[in-house]
């Protein structure tokens, strides 16, 4: 089984970020069922690390740790990256 | 019609200290709607100039109190906002806040188990919310929780764990105590690890029993923790995790 042991304490998860990706999306996405675009390793939403500390929030594959979302907040509104996400599933 | 995420003006009820560290605050919300355990709040301050700093905390109470909602929150020394929660916040006082958020780390009445709790520090308040709905629901769902603080000083809500504990039905409550053990301390007393959590899941059947694992606290103990019930043999998708960000 691949695991890899992503060493930084100043990630967390998704669930931390709930909010503004509420504010973004309109509803809740956490339980969404995602489908990382690199590696195909499909969970929650919410167990993707967050990276926050940045001038965006950057969210990273448990699997490969290759970004599936990332977004920035500008003064004409938020810019959302879903190139790394081959889907989003409601559940 | 899924009602938009709003801002709004929360008025500090009550402020409770937990520790020399963690403090309830209970807060009156207009705009109150019903929450899940281990959903939590944004809170956001603005500054004079307009800076504006957010942070999430979790919401302590179950959600039969209609209209109020009991935040946790820990001190830390450097931190933007807590610190103003602890020093400069007294009751009366108005929080900007939004919520309830997350539909991930949540575990309610009904959703089954067996239910392992894993917290460290104040990672134990999302935590105390599902033991408070289950036992508000009187779920039969078998539960235990285990929970890592540094001294005795530091265990939040450790009085009604204790009665929690020793109610029927109530949950396996264990505590390690990682820095310094009072004299005759019974717990553990080292950081969490394998045998540590197979000592606890016997009490919910074994691994076998296919548990739902809920970890909270600062991020590498929860890292540890998950690491060691993924070595154990459960599977990744029944861990579910909220790390805090680093330890002071």
């Amino acid at each position: 089984m691949t695991r890899i042991v992503l060493d930084d304490p100043l990630m967390l998860d998704a669930n931390a970020v709930a909010g503004e990706l509420q504010e973004m999306m309109g509803v809740e996405v956490t339980t969404f069922l995602a489908r990382c675009a690199h590696c195909g390793n499909r969970g929650e939403l919410g167990t993707l690390r967050a990276w926050t500390h940045g001038p965006g929030v950057v969210l990273r594959c448990v699997i490969c740790s290759e970004v599936v979302i990332r977004w920035v907040r500008r003064p004409d509104g938020a810019r959302l990256d879903l190139r790394g996400a081959a889907f989003l599933q409601p559940r | 019609m899924v009602e938009p995420l709003r801002w709004q003006i929360g008025t500090v009820t009550a402020i409770q200290p937990q520790t020399p560290r963690v403090s309830s605050f209970t807060l009156a919300l207009p705009d109150w709607r019903p929450h899940r355990p281990g959903q939590h709040y944004d809170v956001r301050l603005t500054a004079a100039d307009g800076y504006q700093a957010q942070r999430s905390y979790s919401i302590a109470s179950a959600a039969d109190r209609a209209g109020e909602v009991e935040l946790g929150v820990e001190r830390i020394a450097d931190g933007e906002v807590s610190p103003y929660f602890h020093e400069v916040l007294v009751e009366g006082d108005q929080v900007e806040l939004r919520g309830p958020i997350g539909g991930y780390f949540v575990w309610e009445p009904g959703m089954g188990g067996p239910l392992l709790l894993v917290g460290g520090g104040s990672g134990v308040v999302p935590l105390m919310a599902m033991l408070r709905a289950r036992r508000a629901a009187a779920d039969p769902t078998p539960a235990a929780l285990l929970y890592s603080s540094r001294q005795i000083d530091d265990v939040i809500y450790r009085e009604e764990l204790q009665r929690l504990a020793s109610e029927p039905n109530g949950p396996a409550v264990f505590h390690t105590l990682t820095r310094e053990q009072p004299s005759g301390w019974d717990g553990f007393a080292r950081r969490i690890d394998g045998p540590m959590l197979t000592e606890v899941l016997d009490r919910l059947g074994g691994i076998g029993s296919g548990p739902s694992a809920y970890i909270c606290g600062p991020t590498l103990l929860v890292e540890n923790a998950a690491a060691a019930l993924t070595d154990l043999g459960l599977a990744p998708a029944l861990i579910r995790t909220e790390r805090f960000g680093p330890t002071t």
